[in-house]
């Protein structure tokens, strides 16, 4: 038993969380005759690191998502939806969220194949909430950050958020609230699609690391700078009382300025992992977190065009109150951690 | 004639696959219709749920990504 801790220990900290690099940049730093203690030091030593752990990171973990995803495409996923009822339907939905390869871009598409296929509006909602939210990459580096057991909580959470906002949606009742437009195209035609060698898959993967790459490194900078500016210019007792779990409105207000923002959770990890070391409570983090990746502006003016406002108001509360709940269970629970 | 459409709602993606089409066919030099199919309820008669795709003589033979010149030459039929 112990020997497995210690090489938990070990995969955690020094080939998840790259402690290593950590050190060897902070010993860099001095070696060219920067003092150890000041905050620019501090600074800097956290930008590099956390720069290129995130990069390192993000290069193989992007990689290998494709690669799986490529076996899960949506017209896949389509078939396999419309075969099931009630919430083993949503829990599929929830489920495949996680491993299907969809950006709210086509959201479109998306829903005109599900709602064409039969797919209930509640199934294809929690597909819509556990995509962003849940998947290996997440997983990956909140493990490398907060350790394996909050990263497996995240992942049940989200899922189980997943697929009560889905079944909500569907108690109330709103499949009128979708688009005439896609309503209307009632073509359910399964294609076969084209068949992809090991070879296919690994290019696939490999543009998508590329393409993801470009996407997201100015995100991962700035979310990087920020952490950067957190770990060592604002005052511990600062983030302690604003966003520690003694502020009983910590977790409404990291929701709430979480929300709009369009991070990928490459870009919001650093500023949630400088802000966890300050002493903000771990829900509080999560629910930032959570609110970044599961909503935005943008995503939700994509899916405006498939969607009436009424639904959509509706999918971003019952997202935003999730997240909330979700955030104060975590600050109340966190001791259990 | 060859007939080509690609499927996308005009993202940069979907213009990236239809330069590397028409690269492709004009380096061919063979003779093909090129057609860019933005509608969602048309690309949705495919079958498609990701776009860009790339639709060969009313065969869908490429889904979901900005494909290679390579892979582009592959599923052009004679």
């Amino acid at each position: 038993m112990q020997t497995l801790s210690l090489f938990w220990d070990f995969f955690q900290y020094q080939f998840l969380g790259m402690q290593w690099l950590n050190k060897l940049v902070g010993k860099m730093l001095t070696a060219f005759g920067m003092s150890t203690d000041s905050r620019l030091t501090g600074s800097l030593q956290f930008f590099i690191y956390d720069t290129i752990k995130i990069f390192i990171l993000l290069c193989s973990l992007i990689f290998i998502i494709s690669y799986i995803q490529s076996y899960f495409p949506p017209e896949k996923t389509k078939q396999i939806l419309g075969k099931f009822k009630g919430i083993s339907a949503n829990i599929l939905g929830a489920l495949l969220g996680t491993v299907t390869p969809f950006c709210s871009c086509s959201s479109i598409p998306l829903f005109i194949g599900f709602s064409s296929a039969g797919v209930p509006i509640g199934v294809s909602f929690s597909f819509l909430i556990s995509s962003p939210l849940v998947d290996l990459g997440a997983f990956i580096l909140l493990t490398s950050i907060f350790g394996g057991k909050i990263a497996v909580v995240y992942v049940l959470v989200g899922l189980i958020l997943a697929v009560f906002g889905g079944m909500l949606i569907d108690k109330l009742k709103m499949s009128d609230q979708i688009e005439d437009y896609i309503k209307n195209i009632q073509n359910n035609i399964d294609i076969t699609l084209p068949d992809l060698t090991k070879k296919d898959r690994a290019i696939y993967a490999k543009t998508q690391m590329q393409q993801t790459f470009k996407k997201v490194f100015p995100y991962v900078l700035i979310g990087v700078g920020i952490g950067s500016l957190i770990h060592n210019w604002i005052p511990q007792s600062f983030v302690e009382n604003v966003l520690g779990s003694g502020n009983p409105f910590s977790v409404l207000l990291a929701t709430l300025i979480g929300m709009p923002m369009y991070a990928d959770i490459f870009g919001s990890i650093p500023i949630a992992e400088a802000l966890y070391y300050k002493g903000a409570g771990l829900g509080t983090i999560l629910s930032f977190m959570m609110a970044v990746t599961a909503l935005s502006l943008p995503s939700v003016i994509m899916l405006r065009n498939a969607i009436k406002p009424k639904l959509l108001a509706t999918f971003v509360a019952i997202v935003g109150i999730g997240i909330i709940i979700i955030g104060y269970f975590f600050n109340f629970t966190q001791f259990l951690f | 004639m060859m007939e080509i459409k690609i499927l996308g709602s005009g993202c940069k993606k979907c213009q990236e696959t239809k330069a590397v089409v028409d690269k492709v066919i004009a380096e061919l030099g063979c003779e093909a219709n090129i057609e860019k199919v933005e509608d969602f309820a048309k690309i949705a008669s495919y079958g498609v749920m990701q776009t860009p795709a790339v639709v060969v003589n009313g065969k869908v033979k490429i889904v979901g990504k900005v494909p290679t010149p390579a892979e582009v030459m592959s599923v052009l039929e004679p």
